[in-house]
């Protein structure tokens, strides 16, 4: 296992689209820590990027990448290898390799200008953002086998993620005004990563004075002790779940 | 010749013993037991006569000055109501009081303990003097013409005891409240009641509710204050013709903190302000008639949250700078002007260089209004989702208000 997880992650690495989005996430963090004089505010702006870019990359390139490599994989699976160790080699590599690049994208400007808790959460979240989306390519991949078909499967998710699920939380909360939503709104939290991540994040933060009540029950649920074992506990449940439902349908697979 | 003398020498000698009557006496107050204490020198003086208290601690409670009489501390003396009692009355008018400590006055709800209580009196001059650790510390009571300067009034360090209002003025007149610093207290200047007053040049920071609290509290002016780190920030309620020039109201966070709380305020000025880190810097209800001039509004989380219950307000020549919403409203609000401001999220030109923006600015965005209708929308905060509907709101105005604009954005920031 240790070989094959080796042998991707030098490949990835060597990648130069890898590359190319850590010194972008590098420059625009820095960019925003020396724009604004408030570390604070950066953190909001490099939140944002966090929440769209992080996602993007990461289930666009694992999709692709993965793709690609369908003859590498193929020659794989022809070795004595347990089918279930060349997958999760496949996640190991490519989530390894996109930590790295937004630990040294995000995370080096970060811990320079802003190390505290607000900023160790962002980048905890941001790897852990990272994570999810290698996560939920691996899914997509393994039951769409065509690659434009996958592209395109990959990148209408992340434009769920990121806008239509909010909409339809939008339009949801509109329809039952009526009623106690307290309950709901934590509820629609957890079905979306990239607003759990969001949310947890404002709530390190002193901007989340604004979100009046809301915050409050959000605190309620994902700060103290157990709350973040409810929080990060559900964002691991996001990488372990579409984690094991590939690796389920990649070892029935007829290649 | 001996006669003319002695009638000379007599005449002298009624002159001089008038004179003698007249001139105040002074009386020394010292801290060791043999002396005078300082209730013994006030019932001994007569009126306009001065009393000088050394430096040292006395542990005196309940003093009543009932004549005009002047109180001056030497080297700071302290007068110490060990947690228990009232320290000092004050019944009687052109009382002056002048650089005493004042401490540890006794705590009840029910009776309202104060440090220094000035009661049905006028011309009064509290000056200088320190409050340490008072529930009250300067109570006043239907009183006139009382003088509060350069007093610093500190309250709430101590665990466990509870702490009221810092100045606590009810139905008096003409008072002028200038160069104090209040801290720790509940409320650190409270009126009601209270007309024709000036406030001026006050320092209110880190009081637990509001910095400055009034109530039914007519044509009274406030300027240069500092309203700072208050858990409430500042409430002025049900009052006419105020001024509020100068002042500075900053760092008011939390859930329920405002800069400002106008509430049912009417024909008033809110003129040349700063308000920065403010929960909501400006939260009107109910304030007619208000005029809101060459305020810089910096950093707040809401600039303004006007309710639909004010009339005709003006906004006029305000800066409004990285605040998190400029403006949200709850219904149809009707402003009688809003123009010449410099929104630093305006994204109109000015072809014709007049440093005027040629398309008017919408304040209101879409997420404010969806948030002022359905607050579990605040989940959403931050989203992606509402830069982009607020882009596109701006873009083609639908769901915002179409009377509230600026038609007349400035392009560079007002120099105030």
């Amino acid at each position: 296992m240790k070989k094959v997880i080796k042998y991707i992650m030098l490949d990835i690495l060597r990648n130069k689209i890898v590359l190319a989005y850590m010194i972008c996430l590098l420059l625009f963090s820095f960019g925003l820590f020396m724009v604004e004089d408030l570390p604070e505010k950066s953190l909001i702006s490099i939140l944002t990027l966090n929440l769209t870019l992080v996602p993007l990359v990461g289930i666009i390139f694992s999709t692709m990448y993965i793709y690609n490599s369908s003859e590498f994989i193929e020659l794989l699976v022809a070795q004595p290898i347990k089918r279930k160790t060349i997958w999760f080699s496949m996640f190991i590599g490519l989530s390894f390799a996109l930590s790295i690049a937004f630990l040294i994208g995000c995370g080096l400007p970060i811990l320079i200008f802003s190390p505290n808790t607000q900023g160790l959460t962002m980048i905890v979240t941001g790897v852990l953002l990272s994570l999810i989306f290698v996560s939920i390519a691996l899914f997509i991949t393994v039951y769409i086998q065509d690659k434009t078909k996958g592209i395109g499967a990959s990148l209408l998710l992340w434009l769920y993620f990121t806008i239509l699920f909010d909409g339809i939380v939008l339009f949801v909360l509109f329809q039952l005004l009526e009623y106690p939503l307290e309950n709901l709104i934590v509820g629609l939290s957890i079905l979306n990563p990239i607003d759990l991540v969001r949310i947890v994040s404002l709530l390190k933060m002193d901007i989340s004075a604004l979100m009046g009540a809301t915050s409050a029950v959000f605190r309620q649920y994902f700060t103290g002790s157990i709350g973040y074992l409810i929080s990060y506990g559900i964002l691991l449940l996001w990488i372990i779940i579409p984690l094991l439902l590939s690796t389920r349908k990649f070892i029935k697979k007829d290649l | 010749m001996e006669r003319i003398l002695t009638r000379v020498n007599l005449v002298f000698l009624i002159v001089f013993n008038c004179f003698i009557s007249v001139e105040a006496a002074t009386f020394h107050v010292k801290p060791d037991k043999d002396n005078l204490s300082i209730a013994q020198a006030v019932q001994k003086a007569n009126e306009g006569d001065t009393i000088l208290i050394n430096q040292g601690i006395y542990l005196e409670h309940e003093i009543t000055i009932d004549k005009p009489l002047t109180m001056i501390g030497v080297n700071r003396p302290v007068i110490d109501g060990q947690d228990k009692y009232e320290i000092l009355f004050v019944k009687g008018s052109q009382v002056t009081i002048k650089g005493i400590t004042f401490s540890n006055s006794g705590t009840s709800n029910y009776m309202d303990l104060a440090a220094l209580k000035i009661m049905n009196t006028k011309d009064v001059i509290i000056q200088d003097c320190i409050f340490e650790n008072n529930f009250f510390a300067i109570f006043t009571n239907n009183s006139q013409n009382v003088q509060y300067i350069g007093n610093h009034l500190i309250s709430g360090r101590e665990k466990g005891k509870a702490s009221a209002n810092g100045i606590h003025c009810w139905k008096s007149n003409h008072l002028i409240i200038q160069d104090n610093i209040i801290e720790g207290h509940r409320d650190g200047i409270y009126l009601e009641f209270v007309t024709k007053s000036k406030i001026e040049n006050n320092q209110s920071i880190g009081n637990k509710r509001y910095g400055l609290h009034f109530m039914f509290s007519h044509d009274n002016i406030f300027n240069h204050n500092v309203f700072s780190k208050n858990g409430a920030g500042v409430a002025v309620m049900y009052s006419k013709r105020v001024e509020m020039v100068h002042n500075e109201f900053s760092d008011n966070w939390g859930r329920s903190a405002y800069g400002l709380l106008l509430k049912e305020i009417n024909d008033s000025k809110v003129d040349k302000n700063l308000f920065t880190k403010n929960t909501i810097a400006i939260f009107a209800d109910g304030a007619n008639r208000v005029l809101i001039d060459s305020n810089q509004f910096v950093n707040n989380g809401w600039s303004l949250n006007i309710n639909a219950s004010s009339a005709d307000a003006k906004i006029t020549n305000n800066n409004f700078i990285g605040n998190t919403f400029d403006m949200a409203t709850n219904g149809n609000l009707i402003l009688k002007l809003m123009a010449g401001n410099y929104w630093d999220k305006y994204e109109g030109y000015d072809l014709n260089r007049d440093g005027v923006g040629d398309i008017p600015y919408r304040p209101i965005t879409f997420y404010s209004i969806i948030i002022e209708r359905n607050a579990s929308a605040l989940m959403l905060f931050r989203s992606f989702f509402v830069k982009l509907m607020d882009k596109a709101e701006s873009l083609l105005p639908n769901l915002t208000p179409n009377n509230i604009k600026d038609d007349t954005p400035s392009i560079k920031r007002i120099k105030l």
